[in-house]
């Protein structure tokens, strides 16, 4: 599974990539985790608000940092 | 445990916690005048008239109040805010033409829940979506300057007539400029790569499907950090605010700046522009500028500069527009808010 945090680097984008991981090693999943800050990429993705996450190529969410608990449904239900 | 996991599930439960919530805030509100009153003349025995006191008293009972009215402002707006998004925005603005679009974006950049870390990404969503430039720019106009915090304050500080006069002029220039600069036509002076950027995959819109409880959370973070990050111009804005209240007299104004009140605007405006810093930060500062007889046009512009053009904003915007336009952008929009001021001096004085 390949997972995308979208953002430029701001803060929230942080916290996101950090929240990921997290959830990545407590799910025990095999994931990499890459980190897109190139604008013309994140708009081609249909995302206008960051941080965003993308799962396999697939946006699940933008604009927000959700719970720990929400991004492990996400990454769980893909 | 984060805020969300703490809150009551039940539908009841959650409408009596903010329930609670609002009841504790108009206490807390409605206290706090008493509560400075009690410290500084009846436990310290302080005169209420002399300077110290007043400017000791404006000081701590400001910061209750502008902390109070900045939470609950804030947490209402980001919460109805939810339920819109940019993703809408640009699907409502996608095709328009200018005139139309212009006066739509101008509305939904008050409407549509927009921080300018974004100005970025929306600028090239819009653009790739076929949303005109100048249509784009009204939007980028709007969001800052007649900011819906920045209208909620004023609204509490100020009244209805002065917040409706903000609100009008701030759209018609969001209008107005961005119909401007698209008429100038801007188009060669936006990077070529926002062009070539083709929209892939699907629009996942931001807000959509959450729970309330989720954006209560919002609300709740939106608060934490918006205070976390302008307490020190909160504390400095209301701190030169305490001290033009205690020390300077009544008619300072009206007697040096009235008497040039002819540069009194554009002197506004030139400090506004480079001073960085959010409308909270300054709202207490012109409460106090006021009451020493500054024309309401010449802060109302002032106010405008300060939220409408910043430096952090305008190097974000340099990865799109080239120099050029940032500096007719600038122009056209500082021209505007020069022109406000002097209409404002005129009428509503």
């Amino acid at each position: 599974m390949i997972v995308k945090v979208l953002g430029p680097g701001c803060r929230n984008c942080v916290n996101l990539e950090r929240a990921t991981r997290d959830a990545i090693g407590q799910l025990d999943l095999d994931a990499t985790v890459e980190k897109v800050t190139d604008f013309p990429t994140i708009v081609g993705y249909g995302v206008m608000s960051t941080p965003a996450l993308v799962i396999d190529d697939r946006v699940v969410l933008s604009g927000r940092v959700p719970t720990a608990a929400e991004i492990r449904e996400l990454l769980a239900g893909v | 445990m984060s805020v969300i996991e703490r809150l009551p599930v039940s539908t009841r439960g959650r409408w009596l916690a903010l329930a609670g919530a609002a009841g504790v805030w108009v206490v807390a509100y409605w206290v706090n005048g008493w509560l400075w009153d009690l410290i500084f003349y009846d436990l310290l025995g302080m005169a209420p008239e002399g300077r110290l006191t007043e400017t000791l008293h404006f000081f701590f009972y400001d910061i209750i109040k502008i902390a109070l009215l900045l939470t609950g402002i804030i947490f209402v707006i980001t919460v109805l805010r939810s339920y819109m998004s940019i993703e809408r925005t640009r699907a409502l603005l996608g095709g328009r033409r200018e005139g139309v679009g212009n006066v739509m974006a101008a509305g939904l950049g008050v409407a549509t829940p927009f921080c300018s870390c974004s100005a970025v990404p929306a600028f090239i969503g819009f653009v790739a979506a076929g949303v005109p430039i100048g249509v784009t720019l009204s939007f980028l106009i709007a969001s800052p300057l007649v900011d819906a915090v920045a209208v909620g304050l004023l609204l509490s500080l100020f009244g209805v007539k002065i917040t409706a006069v903000y609100i009008g002029a701030g759209l018609v220039i969001a209008v107005v400029g961005g119909w401007v600069l698209g008429r100038l036509g801007v188009e060669r002076w936006v990077e070529q790569f926002v062009f070539e950027t083709k929209l892939g995959g699907q629009t996942v819109e931001s807000t959509a499907g959450l729970s309330f409880n989720q954006r209560v959370q919002m609300g709740i973070e939106e608060v934490a950090t918006v205070i976390g990050k302008i307490w020190p111009y909160l504390l400095a804005g209301i701190g030169v605010g305490a001290v033009i209240h205690g020390w300077a007299p009544e008619d300072f104004f009206t007697r040096y700046a009235g008497s040039a009140g002819v540069f009194g605007v554009l002197v506004a405006v030139a400090i506004g522009i480079p001073l960085y810093s959010n409308v909270a930060g300054i709202l207490p500062l012109v409460v106090a500028l006021y009451d020493k007889g500054l024309p309401m046009g010449t802060l109302l512009a002032f106010m405008m500069a300060v939220v409408a053009l910043s430096l952090p904003e305008m190097i974000l915007l340099r990865r799109v527009l080239k120099i050029q336009l940032l500096g007719v952008y600038l122009a056209v929009v500082g021209i505007s808010i020069v022109g406000v001021g002097y209409l404002f001096n005129v009428l509503l004085t």
